[in-house]
């Protein structure tokens, strides 16, 4: 053991140490705080190529046919989902901020598996680059959609195989970091962190993981089954050999619904951490919030009909499914409440983060009550394939998981790269972002009221007026997020040097340095009371 | 004030978490077969007598020793976290060995089994297979799917075992340090596990 490492909490982790420097320092690293930052710069990159081709389908909407060919089209969404999904939003906060900030809120030095941990970085990028790679190889980019039904997924010449293929290393990525932040919540919180005194960032990333490990060996065996299909036509889902087409869609939803909680969980507990601090005032019904994070799980698993209700079902089941997605409303209208609640007569002083966390509030509010629409048995069949489904789950994904996402990274920027970004500049970001995102999504609710199917290529000419109100609204929207990159990116070397506690925060990641040391604490802190305590 | 030993305390061993991460691994494992079976229970629903009828053609004499087989590994590799707990490394190898010789040993009976059915032309999307019931087709898709996975299983236990035993026959595994050796027998048991439920729905319900 050398000097150095003597005294591990004087040097930030920027500092390399081990047995590498530079590049390979990272690429090695187990520390979860440089793994956080790894996966941040991934899920970003993936991100950027994800909005480029919704830019692009956005694009061939004003003039169909004019920009980009049909089978372009296709695969446009296809891959543009797939990145969006597997490659944003669903690693996007618990990979980034979870890692990061997870160890941190409950005084740990690290996660239970730091190997793991990087393991698991690995074959994300891995999967990743795979999936990228089923764009330009083969029978070129997939054109099934996202969801791959079969038996079009079975029989089309496109790259399919690959991207399933990629799909299913993802999802062992995937598994490995929720397997690793339950034990790790389990086994490391510092002495005196009781499960009720655990910051609610944390219970949102406990619900998160346990979803993680419970739907995504579904995914695996479905898709491991499609390309089995595919290569040795087994014919579990080929009506021609006695399989059943609808059951890969209940195998593929199993996963993908709760998926859909995988998504909006972390976010949601985010902006839980950032109300209390802009509005100086303890969070409204704490264990509410913390068993609310445990209900949506719960009932995620049971709703995963409702994507099926013109598939071919008995009505029994359709009624069952509506009911119960019904339920999922209860605990996400508890969330609502208490973080109102918590605004409600603080010392609210705004600042960028708190206004992203405004901005979720109203989208995902939006979604979430579109959503109710959409699992209304009679009213499904009416908008179901249609552009309101689009707008919907942009509202609750994009909308809700995606600004809270940006809530999170502005919040805890300081701490992550300890510098301050522009605040006028970032509130600006947000500001244009949420217009554009409104213009760019409400917009589709209208167009599937009035009969638009989604995924189409081609529309009749009374569509026309709102895809091009449409279509603007994603300039508008791509410029917000140009500003708030730009200035984050800016910031990262020429902002102001962030201090320790730029907000007041009362949480544990606050108490040390920006950014923090290489060990996380000096000494692991004893905890005596909860995480909201502002008097 | 010098906190060295803070430092030492992320490398300490938790054997505790350990053995919780692999449990939930396992649980992974298990619903990933879930779908499998899943699927088996509605085919075999919607075709119960042509199931009823292929089950007939399979082989129960190999399937039960390959039973056997299994049931025997899981005892040698209990015998073996026995045996390291007990600071007898030489034995815990040898046990190891055996386990990984019964593992290669169900391997070489499941090629058997399934180099004599596709001799009879009976493989996914033979042509002989497809000239066959629909259920039939099912049940043959299911048999080679879930126990081929089951047999890849199989195939990364032995490898991972393999690894244990150059663990501990270098030393770096023993009596104090056995926590790898046993999430490894938790592995294998589930393994077996998969087995003892294939079997019957394969071999037996005829």
């Amino acid at each position: 053991m050398n000097a150095r490492e003597n005294s591990p909490h004087s040097v930030s982790f920027y500092d390399d140490s081990g047995r590498y420097r530079g590049l390979f320092s990272w690429l090695f690293t187990t520390d979860h705080k440089r793994i956080g930052i790894l996966y941040l710069i991934s899920v970003l990159s993936f991100f950027a190529v994800g909005v480029t081709l919704g830019l692009l389908m956005r694009l061939n909407l004003i003039d169909p046919g004019r920009f980009i060919s049909e089978r372009t089209y296709n695969s446009l969404f296809t891959v543009h989902g797939v990145i969006q999904i597997f490659l944003f939003i669903i690693p996007a906060i618990p990979t980034t901020l979870g890692n990061f900030f997870l160890p941190l809120l409950i005084g740990a030095r690290d996660v239970a598996f730091p190997r793991i941990n990087l393991l698991s970085w690995w074959l994300f990028i891995l999967g990743g680059l795979i999936v990228v790679l089923s764009i330009f190889t083969g029978g070129g980019a997939p054109d099934t959609g996202w969801t791959f039904y079969a038996p079009y997924s079975i029989r089309t010449a496109s790259n399919v195989s690959l991207a399933l293929f990629g799909v299913f290393i993802l999802g062992f990525s995937s598994i490995l970091t929720g397997l690793n932040f339950v034990t790790t919540i389990h086994r490391l919180r510092a002495p005196g962190m009781k499960w009720f005194r655990m910051p609610l960032f944390v219970w949102s990333l406990y619900a998160t993981a346990w979803t993680q490990i419970l739907a995504t060996p579904i995914l695996a065996i479905a898709v491991l089954l499609l390309v089995l299909e595919r290569s040795f036509g087994i014919g579990f889902f080929d009506p021609t050999k006695g399989g059943d087409p609808i059951l890969f869609e209940h195998l593929f939803w199993i996963y993908s619904h709760p998926a859909v909680y995988i998504m909006i969980l972390p976010a949601m507990g985010v902006v839980t951490e950032i109300f209390p601090v802009f509005a100086r005032k303890t969070v409204f019904g704490y264990k509410a919030i913390a068993f609310s994070s445990l209900a949506i799980a719960f009932f995620g698993y049971l709703v995963w009909g409702h994507h099926m209700f013109t598939s071919g079902m008995s009505d029994t089941s359709r009624i069952i499914f509506s009911l119960i997605t019904f339920l999922v409303a209860v605990p996400s209208g508890v969330k609502v409440f208490n973080w109102i609640a918590t605004l409600y007569k603080g010392s609210i002083e705004v600042y960028s983060p708190l206004l992203f966390s405004l901005a979720f509030i109203f989208l995902f509010s939006i979604g979430g009550l579109t959503g109710l629409i959409n699992g209304t048995l009679s009213l499904n069949l009416y908008i179901h394939g249609t552009y309101f489904i689009v707008a919907h789950f942009h509202y609750t994904m994009f909308g809700g998981a995606g600004f809270g996402f940006f809530a999170g990274l502005h919040y805890w920027f300081p701490k992550m790269f300890g510098r301050m970004y522009n605040e006028r500049a970032a509130r600006t970001a947000c500001f244009i972002m949420f217009i554009g995102f409104n213009i760019l999504y409400f917009s589709m609710f209208i167009l599937g009221l009035q009969g638009m199917p989604r995924r189409y290529f081609q529309y009749l000419p009374q569509f026309r007026t709102n895809h091009i109100i449409s279509t603007i609204g994603s300039w508008i929207f791509v410029a917000g997020l140009l500003l708030m990159f730009g200035n984050l990116i800016w910031s990262l070397r020429k902002g102001k040097k962030a201090p320790g506690n730029p907000w007041g925060g009362k949480t544990l990641e606050w108490q040390v340095p920006s950014p923090p040391p290489r060990e996380n604490f000096e000494e692991i802190p004893v905890i005596t009371h909860g995480p909201y305590r502002f008097d | 004030m010098e906190k060295t030993e803070t430092a030492h305390a992320v490398h300490t061993r938790d054997i505790e978490g350990a053995k919780m991460g692999m449990w939930v691994f396992l649980f992974t494992e298990m619903l990933l077969f879930g779908g499998l079976f899943l699927l088996y229970s509605v085919y075999r629903s919607k075709y119960s007598a042509e199931f009823h009828g292929s089950a007939a053609e399979l082989d129960i004499v190999l399937g039960t020793l390959n039973t056997v087989i299994l049931l025997t590994s899981s005892l040698t590799m209990v015998l073996s976290i026995s045996a390291l707990r007990k600071g007898h490394r030489g034995l815990s190898s040898l046990f190891q060995g055996m386990t990984i010789l019964l593992a290669i040993i169900f391997l070489v009976n499941k090629y058997l089994e399934w180099s004599t059915h596709i001799h009879h032309g009976i493989y996914p999307d033979s042509p002989a297979l497809l000239a066959m019931e629909r259920g039939q087709i099912i049940f043959f898709s299911l048999y080679y799917v879930m126990t081929g996975i089951h047999g890849l299983h199989v195939l990364i236990g032995a490898g991972v075992i393999a690894g244990t035993l150059v663990f501990t026959t270098q030393g770096k595994l023993g009596p104090d340090n056995f926590v790898m050796l046993e999430n490894t027998g938790l592995y294998w048991h589930f393994v077996d596990i998969i087995w003892i439920y294939l079997f019957p729905l394969f071999y037996l319900i005829v």
